[in-house]
């Protein structure tokens, strides 16, 4: 077992694809919210929404780390590392995400010493190379991402590395969910849980969906056949009339999370007040910071923030998408000023980013379609 | 093929990017540190995150940021797909 091509298998596809079919009461309009970017992006690169009826709607969720991050907090970061001479590390996909002042990759261009790293503890791996120089890594991410930040930060304290500190950026999916419920203008029937947040949170702090809103959720795998056999488990849940919370990634989710992963989490951070989110405005309760006794290693401790706050062009509707309530090629920007090329947003840089996702798989397709029935 | 490359090759970024691989050799002077096997390219990953269930040479290990966070569980790979060729 490889663990990839297995989900892949036409044959199962096609029977589960009719699964989905079967179940589907063709008098009803369902509205499924896959809250993980990476499903967003799965279900574009598979081509999975033709498979499905069309009475089932994917709602693309808030669960792309680079989308939810407030332009001002680009700026931000790049204010930090201007203010000495900082070695600027950061994940590949933050490269071009445009600042009110320029992307990482513009400030590059410009002369700051930019690195792409793969890895936290890569960052890390250049304030020891780097003895002279200061590292500041700029961290974001989900629950799966934060982990390593933290174990990362424990390791710089444990060799007392001083030259080496993190932008924190870290948020939290359940707020985020919380929010997305509470927005008025937001029907759904289920959600399509986070596979690899919940690797390590678990399934129990979803619970609370079940039990206040009634609504199933299943937490759901990566390939085409993980995520049409959630869709299966959540057709069965309401065609019984039950909300559960099921874990469909068993191979990989451990019901109960990842107890060392949480452990690290709670020794580096505590919960910031409150946290701007694009397009979701100010959530408490919703974002990492790090604590005191890691202050030395925290930028915002050591350095001054200067707290840029950047409000996203007007014509751009990158909030509506976030939330769910536009699709991304209903944007005015989409596809004509925002593209993969020259991004607007930060959802047409991330691939896990709705805008991107759709623009290179769903936008090119749909364009064919009509260069074709024009010809016909 | 480079890390990024890799990451590209699987379709993801970074942030949500998780891939499988089979740990090949643990470091002899260091427990957190392994080589994996990932889609045939060896690369180091770090085990600090599974330090409470410690994988072994032959397991599958989820891979996310250079981190592995996660033991993959064979039985439930097959459990699955047995379910699926059940349906219908």
């Amino acid at each position: 077992m490889k663990f990839v091509d297995e989900f892949r298998e036409p044959e199962l596809i096609t029977k589960t694809a009719e699964e989905i079919r079967r179940l589907c009461d063709s008098g009803r309009h369902y509205r499924f919210m896959e809250v993980c970017g990476g499903h967003t992006h799965a279900i574009y690169r598979f081509g999975l929404r033709d498979l499905l009826p069309a009475n089932i709607e994917l709602i693309h969720g808030p669960g792309c780390p680079v989308c939810v991050l407030p332009m001002g907090r680009i700026d931000d970061g790049v204010a930090l590392a201007q203010q000495t001479d900082v070695i600027f590390a950061a994940f590949g996909d933050m490269m071009r995400v445009p600042g009110a002042n320029g992307s990482p990759l513009e400030h590059k261009a410009r002369g700051m010493d930019v690195r792409i790293v793969y890895s936290p503890s890569d960052a890390l791996k250049l304030a020891r190379a780097n003895p002279d120089r200061h590292v500041m890594f700029f961290a974001i991410g989900f629950e799966t991402t934060a982990p390593s930040t933290a174990l990362t930060l424990m390791r710089a304290k444990s060799e007392g590395i001083r030259n080496f500190s993190v932008f924190c950026n870290h948020v939290t999916i359940i707020p985020a969910i919380r929010a997305i419920l509470d927005s008025p203008d937001m029907r759904l029937d289920a959600f399509i849980g986070p596979g690899h947040v919940s690797t390590v949170i678990g399934c129990r702090p979803y619970e609370w969906i079940v039990t206040n809103e009634h609504m199933p959720i299943v937490i759901s795998g990566f390939e085409p056949l993980d995520m049409l056999q959630s869709i299966v488990m959540l057709l069965r849940q309401l065609k019984a009339g039950e909300a559960k919370v099921e874990n469909q990634y068993k191979r990989v989710v451990p019901w109960e999370g990842n107890r060392a992963a949480l452990r690290a989490m709670a020794e580096v951070f505590q919960l910031r007040p409150y946290f701007e989110w694009r397009g979701l405005g100010f959530i408490s309760q919703s974002a990492l910071r790090i604590r005191d006794a890691y202050a030395e290693w925290d930028a915002e401790q050591r350095f001054r923030v200067p707290g840029i706050r950047v409000t996203d062009p007007k014509a751009a509707q990158c909030g509506e998408v976030l939330k769910g309530v536009l699709k991304p090629h209903q944007c005015k920007l989409f596809g004509r000023e925002c593209t993969p090329e020259h991004p607007i947003g930060a959802l047409m840089v991330s691939s896990e980013g709705s805008c991107a996702a759709y623009y290179n798989y769903e936008h090119h397709k749909t364009a064919m379609v009509n260069i074709l029935s024009q010809t016909a | 093929m480079s890390d990024e490359d890799n990451a590209s090759a699987s379709g993801g970024c970074h942030m949500c990017l998780a891939i499988p691989g089979k740990v090949i050799e643990i470091s002899p002077d260091n427990p957190d540190q392994a080589l994996v096997d990932v889609v045939s390219v060896r690369r180091r990953v770090d085990l600090g995150l599974l330090q409470d269930d410690r994988p072994q040479p032959g397991d599958w290990v989820l891979i996310h940021v250079g981190f592995a966070m996660s033991k993959i569980s064979e039985q439930d790979a097959h459990d699955q797909m047995q379910t699926l060729r059940m349906l219908g």
